[in-house]
């Protein structure tokens, strides 16, 4: 079937089989290998992207259901080779270890902030319940999602 | 992994998709938000051939005050529903039972009609919307008819809906003592389903995963009305469950939560009210 996306502000129209998952599109199709596959059970949210600006599980999404939506992956989070205010405090505060659950928590707090911009910390670690970081380094994560609050305050 | 081969089909109206299911009879299932669904087509457990997409059905996706009761659309999502002023008012325990479903993403795309429909047991918004008494709305060729929700569950994963029906709406009374609720649920990770819940409003109260449906627990709702006070009701808890026995859980497990569950609940609705 035919899909039309709009991935990080640009169009993608290609075919693809109807049970395509999200995750697959962004990765084979639009080339996008940032957003990693992890569980691939809706757990672990390594797969995060936003969808019309909310996160979502993009392994637990059709590509046919985001057709005519709206995606933003990691890689279009940066502006004018600027990082996004989130970006900067995982480098900042070391919000990473071996770095394969970061794209989802980074657009899983983008989400969460774009909701509630001054979270609490036990709002921020509530609002991670849907991303696992197998180093589990969540305190600098967090720390992270708190100083990028304070920096858009 | 990937689902097996399926024909994709998007309605974008509540009649559209009433045809495409007359049409695809059996072969087809609707498509909410995906999050019971899709998983299980993931792991091969449910194959459809046609997959009718609801997404497009904004209109819906409402929650509006009717007075006696909030009436709710089947395709709001958890999100919505946690975050809506008049349930935050009318029905705090749905509005707070929603925002404890799977996490903020999967609240972005779960449905509250998806989570009906499908009807696992182990889901949180059925018994929420047992313990609240609520008046299911689904529409078929010939129009529309309600079911009581004591009357929607009839086994795993089996509900009273025809193929060729959909859930358009969920109408949920005003309680009369709307704060005095509690949710309660034992998980073993964050974003598990719970291995044993329930679900308080007033005298009424409702387990998570202690048998094939959602249960209402009539023991504990007898000696509530005869008197019992939260430690003495909820000693009846597990009286005519039959939660399962597996690899979370033994049977012997989940009916001493439930126990402990429904006096914890009970002893903080008591405190709220």
């Amino acid at each position: 079937m035919k899909v039309d996306l709009t991935v990080n502000g640009k169009d993608i129209t290609a075919d693809v089989e109807d049970r395509m998952l999200l995750v697959h599109f962004l990765r084979d199709v639009a080339d996008l290998t940032a957003t990693n596959v992890g569980c691939d059970t809706t757990s672990c949210g390594a797969c995060t992207v936003l969808l019309d600006g909310e996160s979502v599980k993009s392994c637990t999404v059709l590509a046919a259901q985001a057709s005519g939506h709206q995606v933003t992956t990691v890689e279009g989070l940066a502006t004018n080779g600027e990082m996004h205010p989130v970006q900067r405090a995982f480098h900042n505060e070391h919000g990473l270890q071996c770095g394969f659950c970061t794209p989802g928590m980074v657009m899983a707090i983008v989400s969460l902030l774009e909701e509630n911009p001054h979270p609490t910390e036990e709002q921020v670690r509530n609002g991670l319940e849907g991303n696992l970081c197998r180093c589990t380094g969540y305190h600098n994560i967090v720390r992270a999602a708190l100083a990028a609050a304070e920096v858009s305050s | 992994m990937i689902p097996s081969s399926f024909t994709y089909k998007r309605a974008d109206s509540a009649s559209e998709a009433l045809d495409l299911a007359a049409e695809y009879g059996d072969d087809a299932k609707f498509l909410a938000g995906g999050h019971s669904l899709l998983p299980l087509m993931k792991l091969r457990l449910a194959a459809p051939e046609v997959i009718i997409d609801l997404g497009g059905l904004r209109d819906l996706s409402y929650v509006t005050d009717q007075g006696s009761y909030v009436a709710i659309g089947a395709l709001t999502r958890h999100h919505d529903v946690e975050h809506s002023e008049v349930l935050g008012r009318e029905v705090p325990l749905l509005a707070h039972a929603a925002g404890q479903v799977g996490d903020p993403q999967i609240r972005h795309r779960g449905t509250i009609g998806g989570s009906v429909a499908h009807a696992d047991p182990a889901s949180d918004l059925p018994a929420v919307l047992l313990a609240l008494d609520a008046t299911l709305v689904a529409r078929g060729a010939d129009g529309a008819r309600e079911i009581g929700i004591g009357d929607f569950f009839q086994g795993l994963f089996e509900t009273a809906l025809e193929p060729d029906e959909l859930l358009t709406e969920i109408r949920v009374p005003k309680p009369a003592s709307a704060g005095a609720w509690s949710f309660q649920k034992f998980t073993q990770r964050a974003i598990d389903w719970a291995i044993v819940g329930c679900a308080v409003q007033g005298g009424n109260v409702a387990l998570v995963n202690m048998g094939g449906t959602p249960l209402r627990a009539a023991a504990t709702e007898a000696a509530l009305a005869g008197g019992a006070g939260p430690a003495e009701a909820a000693a009846h808890a597990a009286e005519g469950t039959s939660p399962a026995d597996d690899i979370r859980a033994t049977r012997a497990y989940r009916e001493h939560l439930a126990r402990v569950l429904v006096s914890r609940a009970l002893t903080e609705a008591n405190s709220r009210s």
